[in-house]
């Protein structure tokens, strides 16, 4: 008998009974789905830490204040104030191994531009910032040393800022007010995109000097970056960098240090791995109600054995071999699976999709994830559909015609 | 036993102190005791018996459904003791047209497709399928059905799709069993006559009944009792 006999048989049998059979391809829809929505939102979390890697410069260290992470805890990395903008003319001045520094304010504030307004997050700093940031300016200029000497009233803003504030406005030149401060716009930063739920658009620069004396009026900073000269000195640079700090804030010897020193593209590094594993530990249990629709499938091709037994009867008196058989019920479940199968493909990426346009994640759908997925679904099909096929296929013809 | 004018044609069937023996849970049962027959090419037999005479399991023998315990069974010269699930199906399928009681078509398929179902079977072309089975369908008065499926359909129509898809790979005999124990006594004839008129074209048909008025369509009873032939009678 031919395949195409087979799925003609198999459509029929399929469609003779619509609402059974798309209850039994939900498990392998749903599974499916879940497989691939699940890879791609993993797959989105590692590609956004892989660009941040990438964008970090490969040799950054990251100073913060508060202690290090002690037992697996940090102690309140960030609400410590420990880090003033003289440690980091200290470290400038000093260190051997930095080929640049960047010491960094940050916090939310209401900016003003028109009538619209908003809570964005304002980042004093230095022109340093470029480089160690890796960060351009798409249109403008970036402010200079001067500009940060003379405490200047300058900002630079991000892309998310351009599109809510001024539309179709070219914004340079434009006064945005910034906790009543009015600040010129000098420059826009390039798309940075979002940092899971960040948006990393959603900020404006400006220098760190006028940002410590006239916006926050703090001197605490909140994290110095510096770009090590080579990769190879970076345990020395981050000792160095350690003894400045800690004659800096006269710490005797012993005392444990009211600052850490972060090797942020290492740490990034495990992050991917983590979301790696995470990856596959949400594909793992995707996989698992693919399994269970699976024996949904099962179940009820058993059951259309046992309702189809005179039919196998009459099939087996006018001649069908075994293999006849078996091969009818294996494709009726292989058709089971694999249309769920491509149901649950389209309703993957179509979630995956909705879930970065309404929870902003990232989300990458590679086609290794739907093929994995499809391959699976027809396994499935065959592995759970091979025992009733191979009871229909046994069923004597005598006792099959006279079932009542 | 054979009378010398039966020797003579074409033997279609020829059975050698057939037995057939089911294990039932501990016991044994022995439904057939030593069945010899000799059936010839366009005869028209029926076989008859009280319920447990061994009829049925006569005819699954005789169907190629089943294979003799001991005992030897030829159908149309090919030995058939010994055979396995894949060879029976296929002698089933090439020589040996049935017709049931209850019908048994597929009920989700059209008429049509129901007498084309032998010849999936058998690797035949598609349109080559559709063809015959029209004519099939023709020849037993149903043309006009042929699309309509068999819950479309009054028994008789059934039973004439049934013969239909009995005929269409030109099997050695036809095995009919209690082809009229579902239909009202005026649909039976009308069954019966069909039957007639094939065998009148050449056609070797064996029938199980227990009615005798429907055994008298044939030429020669076959009676059954605790699994021996107890007689037989030409009419």
């Amino acid at each position: 008998m031919r395949l195409r006999e087979s799925i003609h048989i198999a459509r029929r049998s399929l469609m003779g009974n619509k609402m059974r059979s798309l209850l039994t391809m939900l498990g392998v829809i749903i599974g499916v789905a879940a497989i691939i929505a699940m890879i791609s939102i993993g797959n989105g979390a590692k590609a956004d830490i892989s660009e941040r890697i990438k964008s970090l410069g490969s040799n950054v260290l990251q100073i913060r204040p508060g202690s290090q992470m002690f037992g697996g805890r940090g102690f309140g990395a960030g609400s410590v104030m420990t880090l003033k903008y003289e440690d980091a003319e200290a470290i400038r001045e000093k260190a051997k191994h930095i080929a640049y520094i960047e010491p960094q304010i940050s916090n939310r504030a209401q900016a003003k531009f028109g009538n619209k307004n908003d809570n964005i997050e304002i980042v004093g700093t230095t022109p340093e910032y470029q480089r160690v940031q890796n960060a351009k300016t798409v249109k403008g200029n970036f402010f200079s040393d001067e500009d940060v000497l003379y405490r200047e009233k300058v900002c630079i803003i991000g892309q998310t800022v351009v599109t809510n504030f001024f539309g179709n406005i070219d914004p340079i030149g434009q006064i945005i007010r910034i906790k009543n401060i009015d600040f010129r716009v000098i420059g826009i930063l390039e798309k940075k995109g979002s940092m899971g739920p960040f948006d990393m658009d959603n900020r404006i620069l400006i220098p760190i000097t006028t940002a410590q004396k006239r916006v926050f009026g703090t001197d605490y900073l909140n994290s110095i970056s510096v770009e090590v000269k080579s990769k190879d000195v970076i345990k020395d640079a981050t000792e160095e960098l350690e003894t400045i700090l800690r004659r800096q804030h006269k710490l005797p010897a012993g005392k444990e240090s009211d600052f850490n020193i972060r090797d942020q593209s290492s740490f990034l590094e495990t992050l991917e791995k983590t979301s790696q594993s995470f990856t596959y530990l949400l594909g793992g249990i995707a996989a698992v109600s693919l399994i269970v629709g699976g024996i949904g499938i099962m179940n009820i091709m058993l059951v259309s054995v046992t309702e189809r037994t005179r039919e196998i009867g009459t099939r087996k008196a006018v001649g069908a071999k075994r293999r006849d058989i078996l091969i009818q019920f294996l494709v009726e479940s292989l058709v089971l699976s694999l249309l769920g199968g491509i149901i649950g493909i389209l309703l993957g990426v179509g979630g995956a999709s909705l879930i970065s346009k309404f929870a902003g994640w990232k989300t990458v759908v590679s086609v290794d994830a739907i093929l994995l997925a499809f391959i699976f679904s027809a396994s499935v099909g065959i592995f759970f559909g091979i025992y009733p096929a191979r009871k229909a296929a046994r069923l004597n013809p005598i006792e099959a015609l006279r079932y009542e | 036993m054979l009378s010398e004018q039966l020797c003579e044609g074409i033997k279609m069937i020829v059975m050698d102190n057939v037995t057939k023996t089911y294990r039932m849970g501990e016991v044994d049962v022995t439904a057939l005791k030593g069945i010899s027959l000799l059936i010839n090419e366009g005869e028209f037999v029926s076989i008859m018996g009280p319920s447990g005479s061994g009829k049925s399991t006569l005819m699954n023998i005789i169907g190629c459904l089943d294979v003799p315990t001991s005992g030897t069974y030829e159908l149309d010269g090919t030995p058939v003791g010994g055979l396995n699930d894949n060879q029976l199906a296929d002698i089933r399928n090439r020589k040996i047209g049935f017709v049931f009681q209850t019908f048994n078509l597929l009920a989700r398929e059209e008429a049509i497709y129901n007498v084309e179902l032998p010849m999936v079977y058998n690797n035949v072309s598609e349109k080559e399928r559709r063809e015959t089975a029209m004519q099939m369908l023709e020849a037993v008065g149903l043309a006009k059905r042929a699309k309509h499926k068999p819950n479309e359909m009054s028994g008789g129509e059934r039973q004439r799709v049934a013969i239909a898809r009995s005929l269409v790979n030109k099997p050695a005999i036809i095995l009919a069993d209690e082809p009229t124990g579902n239909l009202d006594s005026k649909t039976g004839v009308e069954i019966m006559r069909i039957f007639q008129k094939l065998n009148e074209d050449g056609i070797t048909i064996i029938l199980v009944t227990h009615e005798r008025d429907i055994a008298e369509y044939s030429h020669r009873i076959i009676n059954l009792r605790d699994g021996l032939i107890e007689g037989e009678e030409k009419l």
